[in-house]
C-alpha cells in the first residue's frame, strides 16, 4: 500500500483535532516542589546522586540564569510563562535499583507500546517482516531506544551490544556516575551554560537525557534513539544530549517526541550537543510531534531547543535532519559549527504549522575552518492560521577560507490565512567565501489539485501527494523507517487544511 | 449511447460561455470537435472533468444515462472519465511512477476494486511503457518537471493508458508537438482505440485527424455544435476555413 493512501485512511480514522499521542499514563509518581529556586537545583542534583562539580555547575547557571531575560527576537507571541507555578523535576515512582525490564512500571511499558516504541530487545528481534512503501522485504534493521519519561530515562535497549562494540549509550544520569570524565570534558563545550535564556535555564534544571560516546575507528552497529515523552501535568522537560564521535567514528541517532493533550501550556527546554573529531560523522534526526494544542490554540508544547553540533575535527561532519509537526510553539535553530578544516554542516528541515501553531525556526553555520562546506534545505509547509519562520544565519569567519554554503528554503502555503517567512542573515568575512541563497513561495494550486483529481484522487489524497513531493529532498535524508513514518506524520498534521 | 450532454449552458464569472451545446458520444465512437478559438472547445473538456469554477445555468450531462454533474472530479474519473490535458501540469517531487500509482488505486477503491499489488503494478506500468516507447528513466523523473512537450503530452497518453478509461477528452492534444511527436502520440492513442472506449478529440486544425482517424466531426461555435458530419467535414473545414460557420452562430 503506498504510504500516501497509507496515510489517508489514518487520517480518515481520527476526528478533526484527535492528537493521536493525546493519551495520559496514570503512574504514580515523585515531584520536586513547585517553582523553581536553588533549592529545586540542589533537589535534583540530590535526587541524581550527582558528585558535586556536577551540582556546582549547575548552581552557577542558575545564578547566571537569574540575570537573563527571555529573548523576544523569534515571530512567536505566547503569554508570559510563569516559571514559578511548575515543576521542574517528576519521575515515575520506582523500585531504587532496577535490573530488569520487567521491573519497570507496566503501565510505562505499555505506553511505549502504544506509542509503538519496543522496548524490549527479544520484541524487535522477534522478527516481524516489514515492508518498505512499494511493498518489499526490508532488510532487519535494530535501533537501540533511550526512553525518557517526564524527567527520567526509564529504559534503554542494546546498551550490552553496544557495549561490546566499544559505544556508550545510557541515560545523561547515569554517564555522570559511571563516565565522569567523558561529560566533565564535553558537556557545555558546545553550548555553554551562559548560551542563551532556555539553554542556560536548562543548565540549572536538566534532569536526563541521553549520552552517546562512540571511541576512534568505530561505526556504530546500529541506530540509536531516544524517545521522549512528556506525561505529567504541568511540569516542564528538560533534557540534555550529548553525543561524541571521536576520530574516525561514525554514529546515526534518532530522537522522537510526544505529550498529552492538556490544556495549559507545557514547556520543553533541551539543550543538545553534538562533537566529531577528525574524520568523524553524527547524523542526527528528529521527529518532534509534541502535542500542537487545539484548534483554537489552547494548549500544547511550548518547545524552545538549542541544538548545536561541533565540527570540532578535521573533515569531520555533522547533518541535522528534523521533521517539525508539533508544537504549539517552536524556537529551535540546529546549528553546526565548522571549525575543523574541510568540515561539513548539514540542514535539512521540514517544518509544518497547522491551525494556531507558531514555528520560528532555522539554522546556523558557522564557517570558521578552511575548505569548509555547508548545505541548507529547508521546507515550510503552513496551513490553517499558523505562522512559519525559517530563520538562518550563514557566517565565514575572515580564516575560513573557500567556505562554501548552499542554501535553499521553500515555503509552501495551503489556505489563504497563513503565512510563511524568510529571515536570511549572511556574512562573509572573507572575500573567498561562496553563499548562494535560494527561496521561494508557493500555493499549492488549484491547478495542481484539479489535475490529481482528475486521475481520481480525492481532495486529500492530491494535498498529501503533492506536499510530500515537496518535502521530498528532505525526507530522502530520513532514516527508512523514519522517512515513512514522517510521512504518515506529515499528513495527519495536514488533516483539515483541505477546504 | 455513451455519453448525452443537453442543452449545456455554461457561464465564466458571469461570461457566456457555452450556450445550448448538445452532443451525444456513442460507446467505442472517436468524435472530433473542431472550432476557432473561444468557440468553447476546453471550457467542454473541463466541465465534463469537473473542474471548479464553471457554473452550469442550466442543461445536463449524463454517462450512461445517469447526471454526473453533482459528482466530484475524482468519482467522475473512476466512472471513466479522463482527460489528456492540454496543458499537463507539473507535480515536482513526486516521480511519474508514483503519480500513476496512487492515481490507479485511488480510482480502484473509488469503485470498490481491490488495490493493485506492486509487482502487477511494476509489470503493468513496464508493459504498457514500452509500448509507449516512455522510458524507465522518464517514470523516475518528477511527473511533467522539465518534460518537453512533446514528452508531456506522451505522458498524458501513459496515464491514458494506465487509466484506461471509458471516455477519453483529448484536449488540443496535437498543440505544441513537431511532427514526429504527433506521429508518436496518435500512434499512442489508435493503439488504445477500442469498441469499449470513446474519444472526444478536440483540436483547431485538421492536421491531427489524418493520424487520429475519427468517426464523426462536431463544429463547434459561440458555445454550441453549429455542424456534424463525417471525417470528411475535417477537410472542408481546412480547405473554407470556419468562417462560415462563425457567421451563421451570429
Amino acid at each position: 500500500m503506498p504510504a500516501v493512501q497509507e496515510t489517508v485512511d489514518r487520517v480518515r480514522q481520527i476526528d478533526v483535532d484527535q492528537y493521536k499521542y493525546g493519551f495520559v499514563t496514570d503512574v504514580e509518581s515523585e515531584k520536586a516542589p513547585i517553582g523553581l529556586s536553588e533549592d529545586t537545583v540542589r533537589y535534583i542534583s540530590a535526587k541524581k546522586n550527582e558528585p558535586a562539580w556536577m551540582l556546582e555547575w549547575r548552581l552557577e547557571a542558575f545564578k547566571r540564569w537569574l540575570t537573563m531575560r527571555e529573548p523576544t527576537w523569534a515571530r512567536v507571541d505566547y503569554p508570559k510563562i510563569d516559571y514559578q507555578n511548575a515543576y521542574y523535576y517528576s519521575a515515575p515512582k520506582k523500585k531504587p535499583e532496577l535490573s530488569s525490564l520487567d521491573e519497570v512500571d507496566p503501565q510505562i511499558l505499555e505506553t511505549y507500546k502504544k506509542l509503538g516504541i519496543p522496548l524490549r530487545e527479544q520484541e524487535m528481534l522477534a522478527g516481524v517482516v516489514r515492508k518498505d512503501a512499494d511493498g518489499n522485504v526490508m532488510p532487519e534493521r535494530r535501533v537501540a531506544v533511550d526512553a525518557v519519561f517526564d524527567s527520567v530515562s526509564v529504559a534503554t535497549t542494546f546498551k550490552e551490544e553496544l557495549k561490546r562494540a566499544g559505544v556508550i549509550f545510557m541515560p545523561m544520569s547515569e554517564a555522570i556516575q559511571e563516565h565522569p570524565e567523558l561529560v566533565r570534558k564535553y558537556l557545555g563545550s558546545v553550548v555553554p551554560t551562559t548560551d542563551n535564556f532556555f539553554a542556560t535555564l536548562n543548565s540549572a534544571v536538566f534532569s536526563d537525557g541521553s549520552f552517546v560516546y562512540v571511541p576512534p575507528g568505530v561505526r556504530c552497529p546500529m541506530e540509536l534513539s531516544t524517545y521522549f515523552r512528556i506525561n505529567e501535568a504541568n511540569t516542564g522537560q528538560f533534557e540534555r544530549t550529548l553525543i561524541i564521535a571521536d576520530k574516525g567514528a561514525y554514529v546515526s541517532y534518532l530522537e522522537g517526541c510526544t505529550a498529552p493533550m492538556r490544556d495549559e501550556n507545557q514547556l520543553h527546554a533541551a539543550v543538545v550537543e553534538l562533537v566529531t573529531h577528525d574524520d568523524a560523522e553524527i547524523k542526527y534526526s528528529t521527529v518532534q510531534n509534541w502535542y500542537p494544542g487545539d484548534a483554537d490554540g489552547k494548549g500544547g508544547i511550548f518547545n524552545f531547543v538549542t541544538k548545536r553540533g561541533d565540527c570540532r575535527g578535521k573533515n569531520s561532519k555533522i547533518s541535522w535532519t528534523q521533521v517539525e509537526t508539533g508544537s504549539a510553539i517552536t524556537w529551535k535553530y540546529p546549528s553546526c559549527i565548522l571549525r575543523g578544516d574541510g568540515s561539513r554542516g548539514e540542514f535539512y528541515s521540514i517544518a509544518i504549522s497547522n491551525g494556531m501553531q507558531q514555528v520560528d525556526s532555522g539554522t546556523k553555520m558557522i564557517h570558521l575552518g578552511k575548505n569548509t562546506t555547508s548545505r541548507i534545505i529547508s521546507k515550510g509547509i503552513s496551513a490553517g492560521k499558523s505562522n512559519n519562520t525559517y530563520r538562518g544565519l550563514v557566517t565565514a569567519h575572515r580564516k575560513a577560507t573557500n567556505a562554501r554554503n548552499f542554501t535553499n528554503c521553500d515555503s509552501l502555503l495551503i489556505g489563504d490565512q497563513c503565512g510563511a517567512h524568510t529571515v536570511p542573515y549572511i556574512e562573509a568575512k572573507n572575500s573567498s567565501a561562496v553563499f548562494e541563497h535560494e527561496a521561494s513561495t508557493s500555493k499549492i494550486s488549484e491547478d495542481m489539485l484539479f489535475y490529481c483529481r482528475q486521475r481520481g484522487m480525492s481532495a486529500e489524497e492530491a494535498t498529501a501527494l503533492v506536499v510530500n513531493g515537496f518535502v521530498k529532498d528532505v525526507l530522502q535524508q530520513l532514516p527508512m523507517e523514519f522517512a515513512v513514518e514522517a510521512q504518515k506524520l506529515i499528513s495527519i498534521s495536514l488533516e483539515g487544511s483541505v477546504g | 449511447m455513451l455519453l448525452e450532454i443537453k442543452n449545456l449552458h455554461v457561464e465564466v464569472e458571469d461570461k457566456k460561455i457555452l450556450n445550448g451545446l448538445n452532443l451525444t458520444i456513442e460507446k467505442g465512437q472517436v468524435a472530433a470537435i473542431m472550432g476557432p478559438n473561444g468557440s468553447g472547445k476546453s471550457t467542454l473538456s473541463y466541465v465534463l472533468a469537473g473542474k471548479d469554477a464553471y457554473n452550469i445555468t442550466e442543461g445536463d450531462i449524463l454517462l450512461d444515462g445517469e447526471s454526473i454533474l453533482e459528482l466530484a472530479p475524482d468519482e467522475r474519473a473512476a466512472k471513466g472519465i479522463f482527460l489528456a490535458f492540454q496543458y499537463p501540469v507539473e507535480v515536482p517531487g513526486v516521480a511519474t511512477m508514483t503519480f500513476l500509482r496512487t492515481a490507479l488505486n485511488a480510482q480502484r477503491k473509488l469503485r470498490g476494486e481491490g488495490e493493485y499489488s506492486t509487482p502487477d503494478f511494476i509489470k503493468l506500468v513496464r508493459e504498457t511503457s514500452a509500448k509507449l516507447g516512455v522510458s524507465q528513466e522518464h517514470l523516475r523523473r518528477a511527473v511533467n518537471v522539465g518534460f518537453s512537450g512533446g514528452e508531456k503530452k506522451r505522458n498524458e497518453i501513459l496515464q491514458m493508458a494506465i487509466l484506461q478509461p471509458r471516455l477519453a477528452i483529448l484536449d488540443e492534444t496535437d498543440s505544441g508537438l513537431d511532427i514526429d511527436a504527433l506521429k508518436t502520440v496518435s500512434e499512442g492513442v489508435n493503439r488504445l482505440r477500442s469498441s469499449e472506449r470513446s474519444m472526444i478529440v478536440i483540436t483547431h486544425y485538421q492536421r491531427l485527424l489524418n493520424y487520429i482517424v475519427p468517426d464523426v466531426v462536431h463544429v463547434m461555435s459561440k458555445g454550441r455544435v453549429v455542424k456534424s458530419g463525417g471525417k470528411e467535414l475535417a477537410l472542408e473545414l481546412e480547405a473554407k476555413g470556419y468562417a462560415q460557420y462563425t457567421d451563421e452562430a451570429a
